[in-house]
């Protein structure tokens, strides 16, 4: 049972960054490229076809022996990847802004720059707790229901969040740097309980 | 005073529909940023964005009278001329109906003039019903007045007056307001150069905003009129000039200005130096914008 909840507690989680994730970005772009309806175009372009990656190497890795620790580990490279996003983007930017001179191209190769590499490790995640979880066939339509629906419950609440409130409490790279500690933490917290529960397993 | 409210709507509601009546809607257009309505009356014509319900009218042109510069912020916005007489360059963020470049161009006649315009439907709108046309000295650029803005100081560009007015409808682009924003116009300054925005006078915005430009310029001129919910901000890299200055580029510039309905010679006097708002409010940064939430405080 606590494996069930802590499983979609960090599904949760990894919903939540993703979105919170996908609406800094137009905040992150909007100083190099503008905020012309091309810019969302390019944003929302690369988190698509990152999570599409992400959801087939998820898929993929849940083949291998899968377990709890494996899981967490997840959460543990994406917090690593994403928190260099926080030091990287006005350099990357800039180059991308200096080579390429339309801004929908310069938008969308700057998006790719950024935010591939974390959104296909945070899409990862859901089918790798699919697997998880699921312990029969009968079940495992609910279970990978449940989980969407968690995930995609946590997505909507990140977009909200940021984009109602935490702009108005926080600096972006302050935003940012704190999902990259939650990921951290989640993975951290699902390492340890793993280390148990795994064994017991 | 229960009574009174309803009959002070009613009167209100009355005269808003009057005016409405009058004007004939005579082009409705919904494009990528706005929806743009061109009225009509038998005075006035007149371009409106419509973001959500309300109503704002972005340019309007005297019918009878295209000179005249109908709105007392367009007007003001005229006041750049006291720091910077003579200007060679210009730089326009926002195009509107294009009255303001159309008559900078007609009053210095080998003034070079660069608008910038993120929406391409009112560009053809402009052209189509306000008469403005771009020539060798009038060019306009459709993008993101932020873009334009680091690409010209990427190349080293430079403009003696900088005019910021893209601010239509009811939203604000955020990242046109932010400290980072100031400091590339700022770099695009020449050396006795001078920066006018069109901004907020009323929102909870405004100490938020006049913060923003005492971290960038330091001294600023503040210049509000009661007659309009407006202010324009007069910016400049140096020391502000003195107030003498102001007066004797005024009176050269008054005669010229009639036609345009711009009183110039009572602008010197109201130019203020005085910080009159909060300075303990944050300044807006790419990192910290949230200048449409702001706004309602």
């Amino acid at each position: 049972m606590p494996r069930i909840l802590l499983v979609n507690l960090l599904a949760f989680g990894g919903g939540f960054s993703i979105m919170s994730l996908e609406l800094l970005g137009g905040r992150i772009l909007a100083p190099w490229f503008g905020s012309s309806i091309y810019v969302w175009g390019s944003i929302i372009t690369v988190f698509m076809l990152a999570l599409a990656a992400g959801y087939l190497i998820g898929g993929t890795l849940s083949l291998r022996s899968p377990t709890l620790g494996k899981f967490g580990a997840l959460f543990v490279i994406g917090a690593l990847i994403l928190y260099p996003t926080v030091l990287l983007a006005e350099p990357t930017m800039q180059w991308v802004f200096a080579r390429i001179e339309d801004p929908r191209y310069g938008s969308l190769a700057a998006s790719l720059a950024l935010f591939v590499a974390p959104t296909v490790v945070l899409g990862s995640i859901s089918p790798y707790a699919v697997r998880l979880l699921v312990r029969s066939r009968e079940e495992s339509g609910r279970v990978a229901g449940t989980l969407y629906f968690v995930s995609t419950l946590g997505s909507a609440l990140g977009t909200l969040g940021t984009s109602f409130y935490f702009v108005l409490w926080f600096e972006v790279d302050t935003i940012v740097t704190t999902l990259a500690a939650m990921l951290l933490a989640m993975g951290l917290v699902a390492a340890a309980v793993g280390r148990f529960d795994d064994n017991a397993a | 005073m229960l009574r009174r409210v309803p009959l002070a709507f009613a009167v209100l509601l009355g005269v808003a529909m009057c005016a409405d009546a009058a004007a004939e809607v005579i082009h409705r257009e919904r494009s990528l940023y706005q929806t743009i309505l061109i009225t009509k009356t038998d005075r006035r014509l007149c371009m409106q964005f419509s973001v959500r319900a309300k109503r704002r009218s972005q340019s309007c042109m005297d019918v009878r009278d295209p000179q005249r510069l109908l709105f007392t912020y367009t007007r003001m916005t005229m006041a750049a001329l006291l720091v910077k007489p003579d200007p060679a360059r210009v730089l326009i963020a926002g195009l509107g109906g294009g009255t303001l470049p159309t008559a900078l161009a007609e009053l210095l006649p080998d003034v070079h003039i660069d608008v910038v315009e993120i929406d391409p439907a009112v560009y053809a709108a402009a052209q189509q019903y306000f008469g403005f046309a771009a020539s060798d000295r009038v060019k306009v650029h459709v993008g993101d007045a932020r873009v334009f803005v680091k690409r010209a100081g990427a190349r080293g560009e430079s403009y003696d007056i900088v005019i910021l007015d893209a601010f239509g409808g009811d939203y604000i682009p955020e990242h046109l307001m932010t400290a980072e924003f100031l400091e590339e116009s700022r770099a695009l300054l020449g050396p006795d150069a001078v920066l006018a925005a069109n901004t907020f006078a009323t929102s909870g915005l405004y100490d938020h905003e006049s913060e923003t430009y005492r971290a960038v310029f330091g001294m600023f001129f503040n210049f509000r009129l009661l007659e309009s919910d407006n202010r324009v901000v007069i910016a400049m890299n140096g020391p502000p000039p003195p107030k003498r200055v102001l007066r004797a580029n005024a009176a050269a510039w008054a005669k010229r200005l009639r036609p345009y309905g711009v009183p110039i010679k009572e602008y010197p006097d109201r130019l203020s130096l005085a910080i009159d708002w909060d300075t303990a409010k944050r300044p807006l940064t790419d990192q910290y914008a949230p200048a449409n939430l702001l706004q309602g405080d």
